[in-house]
């Protein structure tokens, strides 16, 4: 039966996440957005809580790790929302709270999803508490990841990886990266594997910090890799060659990854249209969603307007984590959330600003913040072109030669 | 007084007269052709003006100056050309003014679902193949006519869309509210074709109203003669009119009025968007009675109830008119709903949830349409879809529509459980409105020149997608 409510079972997890994001986050959003590259540590203990919390299992497996999929669903015919919904759901309610900080948070690392999708039970079992950067793109390739430079090689036991990674989101912060790098360049797309490199492994080096136009309380970080040797248990998935299902691996941590940023977004731009409508309205402005826009004053109409964008984006990021959950293919839906939460996302927090004049501008609120925060949410995990490339790709039937 | 045309409704005193302020009043600028109010015309303009209305005339058509081939083949499309209303059946009274009969509200689980219930799958499935087999087929014809087959109406009467909104216990076929169903239907119908799908939805929109909001006694009167129509009788034709042909409308300032006459009321006003006016039996009328909007039960025999054709730019196969009430007596027991606004209010957000249905609908065929043009058509050596700028494009129209029909069936939803629906049918009005009119705006610019013909019907969803944003009335879920 049609429904698009946030489930009755998850909504006690979503008040939870609203609550720690109202009373832990919003407090210290300016202060780290200011204090770029400091160590939020009252992050500590909220991500002691949430461990915590999740060990009982009232958090329905909602996190970084909620999305993996197991190999044999529980197949009892009926709909399931499962963690992938409580997922995104959550991580829209910190991002209300603050984007920056919820990417911050330890242990909820993009590299923690990644292990989730692609990890074997014995990894998993392994990797267990530990708090993964993701680390893809590279001075010279950004958006084709496929053409990465990293190189792996393998020698005896071990994997030898040489390459340079930049905007490794936590790449200081966490204790462990996901590394993307070849087996063979000349295999292309089929030969890119991931590897899991601790930390202290005396071939990585964290060479800089990025400072940056939004998202500051996140450290991004450029790191080497230099003769970097790690065991050959720390591949990811399969190290089988296997051009048929080609970069089908690597690429569906991003499936899952997808309808997170979407949830970022949904859940940044949300700031903003919580403030500014109340902001509005303590100026006289009537938002009615029964009389034409038209008829209504500039300000409520353009509010309609943007609400009505934000809608569509939640709607399409619980879509595509709702398909998930049911175990149906999402590559399609996961892009199309996560491209129209990116654009509905600068739209609406850059709006907002404008809508609230030099009040918005300034920095004694937070909605000049939301405006910068977002910007991201529309590069990474896929900037915008790329998920339009990937919907048009798939309603078109066209291969990515065809559609370069 | 004068109608909308600007053309005097009475006769002069002479009909020279008469004659000479007809031409003088339809050549001042304003408000005609296009033209604001603020144009004036100098004499060369004025002479250019007269020779093109006699150009116009039907003078020259009887003696025959101008080719047959040349006239408009619906004289019921000129301007200012009113007839009265269907003569219609008479509707024997039966039952109480007590309140009627209510379809219960759905029952959900609480589970984030976009699955439909197999019923309403079911229904789907039929409806997907009358829009695709017996829609699409005629609507550039139905377009082109103004008018929908007669065949296109019986298949849907007897596919029960008539009372898709009425309960079962009324001789309807759903057991609960169908709010969902009547939006699944509609967004399938209107991918067929969104002219013959209003056109189709028309009657059962009053009967729906009727099953909402009626007394037992206007349940027992009307709904009768609408459930019998699986049974091969005809069911009336009907219109819910809500829509006034004036600037910035707002259904919740109606410029149409209902003042209390004895036991009864007495309507005045213009109503436009009426589907198939010139044939309806039933209306529903929507009026301002006490500074307060409500809707009344008008019968076509009525004293003072003129129909005007009104084609407009699109929807052209509902056979949109204006209905003129002019001090149009009916009784207390025409009174549809409550004097607070309450039904009339839900009315106007289910009329509008109906329309984006609609939207999204005809949004998908574009879409369907689109994809198959950019891999066919060729240009500098391969299939235009191998370009980004276009490929995008297409990306587009498909995030968009999604959003537009999970908006949409979030309302929709909402609406049958019998939960507050305003802020999201509010807010899938604006999407569908602004999206759903760029998607059509993409689509004809997509087939280039091919879209801007009717060899290929993406100009005529461009016309109908133009509608939603600013219908009100017609449909109903």
């Amino acid at each position: 039966m049609i429904n698009l409510e946030t489930p009755k079972k998850q909504a006690g997890l979503v008040d939870q996440a609203h609550q720690l994001a109202m009373n832990m986050l919003r407090p210290i959003s300016r202060k780290y957005d200011r204090a770029e590259h400091e160590y939020p540590k009252e992050l500590d203990m909220l991500a002691a809580l949430i461990d915590g919390v999740s060990e009982t299992g009232a958090t329905g497996g909602a996190g970084a790790g909620g999305v993996r999929r197991d190999a044999r669903p529980k197949d009892d015919g009926g709909v399931r929302n499962g963690a992938n919904l409580a997922s995104v759901l959550s991580i829209a309610e910190m991002c209300w709270g603050d984007t920056a900080l919820l990417l911050s948070m330890p242990r909820q690392g993009l590299g923690n999803s990644a292990i989730a999708s692609v990890a074997n039970e014995e990894q998993l079992e392994r990797y267990k508490g530990t708090w993964a950067a993701m680390a893809i793109t590279e001075p010279g390739t950004g958006s084709d990841s496929a053409n990465i430079t990293t190189t792996a090689v393998q020698d005896g036991d071990e994997y030898v990886i040489n390459g340079e990674k930049i905007y490794v989101t936590s790449g200081d912060r966490a204790d462990s990266v996901v590394v993307w790098a070849t087996l063979d360049k000349e295999l292309g797309r089929a030969a890119i594997k991931s590897f899991l490199v601790r930390k202290d492994n005396p071939g990585l080096k964290v060479e800089r910090l990025e400072h940056k136009l939004g998202i500051r309380a996140s450290d991004t970080a450029a790191i080497t890799f230099t003769d970097c040797r790690v065991p050959a248990e720390d591949l990811l998935g399969s190290p089988e060659i296997d051009v048929k299902s080609g970069f089908a691996g690597a690429m569906a941590t991003f499936d899952n990854t997808r309808p997170m940023v979407a949830g970022m977004a949904v859940g940044c731009a949300r700031a903003s249209l919580d403030l500014t409508r109340d902001l509005l309205e303590q100026a006289g402005v009537v938002i009615d969603y029964d009389r034409p826009a038209l008829s209504q004053s500039a300000a409520a109409a353009k509010f309609l307007q943007l609400e009505a964008d934000w809608e569509g984006a939640k709607l399409l990021m619980m879509q595509a984590a709702w398909m998930a959950d049911n175990r149906k293919p999402n590559s399609l839906e996961a892009s199309m959330a996560k491209a129209k939460a990116g654009r509905v996302g600068s739209d609406v927090t850059l709006s907002c600003v404008q809508l609230c004049g030099t009040l918005g501008y300034s920095e004694a609120e937070l909605l000049e913040k939301w405006a910068r925060d977002s910007k991201i949410l529309d590069i990474f995990e896929g900037t915008q072109q790329i998920q339009q490339l990937i919907v048009a790709r798939r309603l078109l039937g066209l291969t990515s030669s065809q559609l370069r | 007084m004068t109608g909308t045309t600007g053309r005097p409704l009475a006769l002069g005193v002479t009909r020279s007269y008469s004659f000479v302020m007809s031409i003088m009043n339809s050549l001042r600028p304003g408000g005609r052709h296009g033209l604001s109010s603020k144009e004036t015309r100098d004499p060369i303009g004025l002479a250019v003006a007269a020779v093109n209305r006699l150009a116009q005339s039907d003078l020259i058509d009887r003696v025959g100056l101008r080719r047959q081939t040349e006239q408009v083949v619906y004289s019921t499309t000129r301007n200012g050309f009113r007839v009265a209303t269907a003569a219609g059946r008479t509707f024997a009274r039966a039952g109480r003014r007590t309140a009627g009969e209510r379809p219960a509200a759905a029952e959900s689980r609480g589970l984030f679902d976009l699955t439909p219930t197999e019923d309403e799958q079911m229904l789907v499935d039929v409806v997907a193949e009358l829009a695709a087999e017996v829609l699409r087929p005629v609507a550039a014809q139905a377009d082109d006519a103004c008018a929908a087959p007669a065949g296109v109406l019986q298949a849907a009467q007897e596919i029960g869309l008539t009372v898709l909104g009425v309960p079962e216990s009324l001789g309807g076929i759903m057991e609960e509210r169908s709010a969902m169903a009547g939006t699944l239907v509609a967004e399938a119908l209107a991918q067929g074709d969104m002219g013959l799908a209003v056109a189709t939805l028309a009657p059962g929109a009053v009967a729906t109203a009727i099953g909402l909001w009626g007394t037992e006694a206007q349940q027992q009167t009307y709904l009768p003669a609408f459930t019998g129509g699986a049974d091969g009788q005809d069911v009336p034709v009907a219109a819910l009119t809500i829509a006034e042909p004036s600037v910035l409308f707002d259904p919740f300032a109606l410029a149409t009025t209902a003042l209390r006459d004895g036991d009864g009321y007495v309507l005045d006003g213009v109503k436009s968007a009426v589907v198939r006016g010139a044939e309806a039996e039933l209306f529903v009328v929507a009026a301002m009675l006490d500074g307060t909007p409500a809707l009344f039960l008008v019968e076509s025999g009525a004293e003072g109830l003129e129909v005007e054709a009104d084609p407009s730019m699109g929807v052209r196969a509902a056979a949109l008119s204006r209905l003129h009430l002019t001090g149009v007596r009916v009784g207390g027991d025409a009174l549809l709903g409550d004097t607070d606004g309450t039904a009339y209010t839900e009315c106007v957000r289910l009329s509008r949830l109906a329309w984006c249905a609609l939207a999204v609908g005809t949004g998908q065929a574009v879409l369907d349409y689109v994809k198959d043009y950019v891999n066919e058509r060729e240009a500098f050596g391969e299939p235009i879809s191998h370009r980004q700028s276009v490929a995008f494009m297409v990306a587009d129209i498909a995030i968009e529509l999604q959003a537009m029909r999970l908006l949409t069936w979030k309302a929709a939803s909402r609406a049958a459980r019998g939960q507050d629906f305003a802020r999201e049918v509010g807010l899938a009005r604006q999407l569908c409105a602004e999206k759903g009119m760029k998607i059509g705006l993409d689509g004809v610019q997509l087939l280039g020149g091919h879209g801007f013909v009717k060899e290929h019907p993406v100009e005529r969803w461009y016309r109908d997608l133009r509608a939603v944003g600013l219908m009100e009335g017609a449909v109903l879920v």
